[in-house]
């Protein structure tokens, strides 16, 4: 099996290769923007910390905006990843992948600080995705914009209101907060991925 | 809810934590890996690791340490200590630290905030401040690890660090550092409650009454400590348990 992890000008990829490797998965993992490749591997993980609008920009001339919905091995995006997912971003008003047809909205309050910074739980948990995961987990998040709640979500967090921390559909799976970062239930979650999807 | 966030600190130096660490569990205390992947075990939410390595050719050993600590450690964090350009911060970012904190540096040239800011985001940016209230009740900022006072009051840096980009403030008081005493509650609430950023509130706690006076009298959305976790003093377990008997959300 090989997995490959989507490269692009957003983020640190180097926090989810050691967390593949702490959940035993050493071998054949690929760091690569290369079509064909991504086209062939067995699964695959878009991660991504950064700006939706420049992240997009990066994805379409390497033709990848065109690829990516059209993928049919277990896909999982993660943060910005899963932002880019969806159909369309407020963040620099900037059209998305649209394999979700959720929209990303930005935080606003006038009591909470934005953007989300830390450690929330995640509840009404679907999917195997979840396997072993007990609801209202704590979970590491750091994101000033979030997708709504709509028919995709399968886990849900609530900061100034609910939002979708999961979503699912098909073989496409995206998460808003960073399992590379979040202790043994971040864990469990790249382990379920790996072995589950 | 999002939670408060506990986060030890670890001072590096060549390679090693400094200050004695009493650990008698651990094989080995100086090892920053396994002190701050026993503190993750523990619960702590973050973990901050201050280089106090001042040459040049020791900085390759950081990024080294920092890749270790990335690879085994499953929780956030931040490194500081003499990031003073963009490349100085990719190195550690690219080896898997997730935030970069500045302080002196920062001072000297604000810039660097906003371009560590437009290079990698606000996220990965911590302002650390170190302040200290002076006799006209003013809180100034000293810079140099706090050797060189300046005439600039911490609550007109921090604000413009946050229009700079920096994400969060790191706060430590030097009045309350090392003390015991308990955090600097005044100084603390009035950037939490101003500022649209995280404060992490550093310097005195000393009892978990402390802690729960940080959390709740002034606001802080994290507190930092160093030798009373190093110690055993107070177990990051058994402080978050009574965090949450006194009504504060944390991790558990």
């Amino acid at each position: 099996m090989n997995t490959v992890i989507v490269k692009y000008n957003a983020g640190n990829v180097q926090s989810v290769l050691y967390a593949l490797e702490r959940v035993g998965f050493t071998k054949d993992i690929l760091l690569t923007d290369d079509p064909e490749t991504i086209k062939n591997a067995d699964k695959v993980i878009f991660p991504g910390v950064g700006h939706a609008a420049s992240a997009m920009a990066y994805l379409k001339q390497k033709g990848l905006d065109q690829l990516l919905p059209t993928l049919t091995q277990p896909f999982l995006g993660i943060c910005l990843g899963m932002q880019l997912m969806c159909s369309h971003s407020q963040e620099g008003d900037t059209a998305c992948l649209g394999i979700f047809e959720e929209k990303v909205l930005g935080f606003k309050s006038e009591t909470l600080k934005i953007p989300q910074i830390g450690w929330n739980q995640i509840t009404d948990l679907k999917t195997p995705l979840f396997d072993k995961v007990p609801e209202q987990s704590y979970i590491y998040l750091v994101h000033g914009y979030y997708a709504a709640v709509g028919q995709h979500t399968i886990a849900r967090t609530e900061y100034i209101q609910p939002y979708s921390s999961a979503l699912h559909k098909d073989n496409f799976y995206g998460v808003q907060f960073h399992p590379e970062k979040s202790a043994a239930v971040g864990e469990q979650i790249l382990y379920n991925f790996m072995t589950n999807i | 809810m999002l939670t408060k966030r506990i986060i030890p600190c670890l001072d590096i130096k060549d390679g090693r934590t400094v200050k004695g660490v009493n650990f008698e569990s651990l094989r080995d205390a100086g090892d920053p890996v396994e002190l701050g992947k026993f503190y993750a075990d523990q619960g702590a939410d973050e973990l901050v690791f201050l280089d106090i390595t001042a040459t040049v050719e020791k900085r390759k050993t950081l990024r080294e340490l920092v890749s270790k600590i990335a690879r085994h450690i499953n929780i956030p964090f931040t490194v500081g200590g003499g990031i003073s350009s963009v490349q100085d911060g990719k190195a550690l970012l690219d080896n898997g630290a997730d935030k970069t904190s500045v302080n002196s540096a920062a001072f000297k040239r604000p810039e660097l905030i906003s371009e560590l800011a437009e290079a990698f985001g606000s996220q990965c940016v911590v302002l650390a401040i170190d302040t200290k209230k002076e006799a006209d009740g003013n809180w100034y900022v000293y810079l140099n690890g706090g050797r060189l006072k300046t005439d600039i009051l911490c609550e007109d840096w921090a604000r413009k660090g946050v229009e700079l980009g920096a994400g969060e403030i790191l706060l430590t008081s030097m009045n309350n550092d090392g003390t015991k005493q308990g955090f600097a509650l005044d100084i603390t609430n009035r950037l939490a409650t101003t500022l649209p950023v995280p404060i992490i509130a550093s310097g005195g706690g000393g009892t978990v009454a402390h802690f729960i006076d940080v959390f709740k009298n002034a606001h802080a959305d994290a507190a930092l400590a160093a030798s009373i976790f190093h110690f055993r003093e107070i177990e990051i377990g058994a402080l978050k348990a009574e965090l949450a008997a006194a009504g504060i959300d944390v991790r558990r």
